[in-house]
């Protein structure tokens, strides 16, 4: 019998998008028993991807990005507990334990504990900065409200949203890159020069192969970071962005399958033990369709599998995988810039530029023997639904460039770079 | 259920359309544009799907007077 699989009580570890969705979609899907909430923050549930542009910049504060409906944890059906992280899973007792030794019983449990931000040795005091809760960005805020200049170590896409909200407080920015290529390693060379450009257009100073090799604290307050080629930045705030671990640590004695995430199937299952399930940036998940396990740290990955998972914890009998396109989004300067797919080190790179009514866009291809690998689409979010249709009906090159030309009056190859 | 939107909060973020392209769209402006408000019952899960998956909650499911 179906019904007897269904769990009556879910309690879910993460009270960020993965684990709010995932609650929220229980509820949306009709499960009547209780879903708990374990949330190791005492604060609402908050959206974090404004944490590094309207928050950073003042347009947006704690109250305007809330992850529960109007109604709050009652009006979404939701349990809260709050203020204590989750210590330990304890599978074989069907249990959580929270910080402080309380036992959380579970019928199946949802992780959903994200990922810590990596950082950099740094002195004692508040110079140096990562942005992953709200704190962290209220207490950057206040520090740019105190003027620059400011040293962003990293050029991924936090480090470049913070140096696009800097900019826009006026605030004197560089950004240092370890690698020679900024902002290469997620959208390879050709893409990373135009960002490279729109960044120096705003007048942030880019630094490619600056490693940082300490961060000096200064008497006032502010400080010095030492490149390791022996260059000095004078920094009133240093905010590192150079990646995150997924947050398993609590999770090491529970007999989970562990490696750079929670590993779980196709459909979200945790290994390793029944009725364990993993979503979002702590999920290293078996995408089918490379045959890998992948882990994918981005907003909307979160949000599909909470769906994902709540189908399958109602629906035991008709599992769905996750088979999503990948898809980010990147505000930098005014520029949207959304990607979808997964790019391959052989890729070849085209740009293809597009005449719409709302002007010119440039959409960059990537592809491999024909096959369509990903698309990074400069400023025209409707491309970006074409594109991702296309990668998960598993279309080559000419059919995506079909799908583009056919949104466009016309659409015209254009020189890479 | 209705749908309804606040073009001014959209961002063009797409998560309705991939999700929803029976009521959703986007235009060249990137902002949405809904193809169909009302929402039956068998759609609701799509529907309400796709609404949690905006980011800037620009688009959400009211009952008819709502």
């Amino acid at each position: 019998m179906t019904a007897d699989r269904i769990p009556g009580r879910v309690v879910v570890v993460g009270s960020s998008v993965g684990g709010i969705r995932t609650g929220q979609a229980l509820r949306a899907a009709g499960h009547t028993g209780e879903v708990v909430l374990v949330g190791a923050e005492d604060v609402a549930p908050y959206d974090k991807p404004p944490l590094s542009k309207q928050v950073l910049v003042g347009d947006q504060s704690a109250g305007d990005i809330p992850l529960l409906g109007p109604g709050g944890w009652a009006g979404d059906g939701l349990t809260p507990v709050l203020g204590r992280a989750a210590a330990r899973l304890d599978p074989v007792g069907k249990q959580v334990i929270l910080s402080d030794g309380e036992p959380v019983a579970y019928d199946a449990v949802v992780l959903a504990t994200g990922a810590h931000p990596r950082s950099i040795p740094a002195p004692e005091g508040s110079l140096v900065r990562t942005v992953r809760e709200l704190r962290d960005s209220e207490a950057i805020r206040a520090q740019f409200s105190r003027g620059g200049p400011v040293v962003v170590v990293g050029s991924g896409f936090i480090g470049a949203e913070v140096a696009s909200s800097a900019r826009q407080l006026g605030l004197e920015v560089t950004i240092v890159e370890a690698l020679p290529e900024p902002f290469a390693r997620a959208l390879g060379s050709e893409v990373a020069a135009r960002i490279g450009r729109l960044h120096a257009d705003a007048g942030v100073s880019v630094l490619g192969s600056a490693a940082v090799a300490r961060v000096e604290s200064l008497a006032d307050g502010t400080g010095v970071v030492h490149l390791a080629d022996g260059r000095r930045l004078p920094a009133a705030t240093v905010v590192v962005g150079i990646g995150v671990v997924p947050a398993t640590r609590w999770l090491e004695d529970s007999g989970l399958d562990l490696d750079r995430g929670v590993l779980t199937d196709e459909y979200c299952r945790a290994s390793g033990a029944p009725d364990v399930y993993a979503v979002g940036d702590v999920a290293r998940w078996f995408d089918v369709r490379s045959g890998e396990h992948r882990l994918v740290e981005h907003w909307t990955n979160a949000v599909e599998q909470a769906n994902l998972v709540a189908h399958n914890l109602l629906h035991p009998d008709e599992l769905r995988p996750h088979v999503k396109a990948p898809y980010f989004w990147s505000d930098q300067h005014g520029l949207k810039i959304q990607m979808v797919g997964r790019i391959h080190p052989d890729d070849r790179v085209s740009f293809l530029r597009c005449t719409t009514s709302a002007g010119e866009k440039d959409v960059a291809l990537y592809s491999r023997d024909g096959g369509f690998s990903a698309a990074v689409v400069l400023g025209w979010p409707r491309a970006v639904v074409a594109c991702r249709q296309a990668w998960e009906r598993g279309e080559d090159l000419a059919q995506v460039t079909g799908r583009l030309s056919a949104l466009a009056t016309a659409a015209t190859p254009v020189p890479v770079g | 259920m209705q749908i309804k939107a606040d073009v001014g909060k959209c961002q063009g973020y797409g998560n309705c359309v991939d999700l929803d392209p029976e009521h959703f769209d986007l235009d060249d402006d990137g902002l949405v544009v809904l193809l169909r408000t009302s929402v039956d019952e068998a759609e609701l899960e799509k529907s309400g799907a796709a609404v949690r998956s905006c980011p800037v909650q620009a688009v959400w499911l009211a009952d008819h007077d709502g």
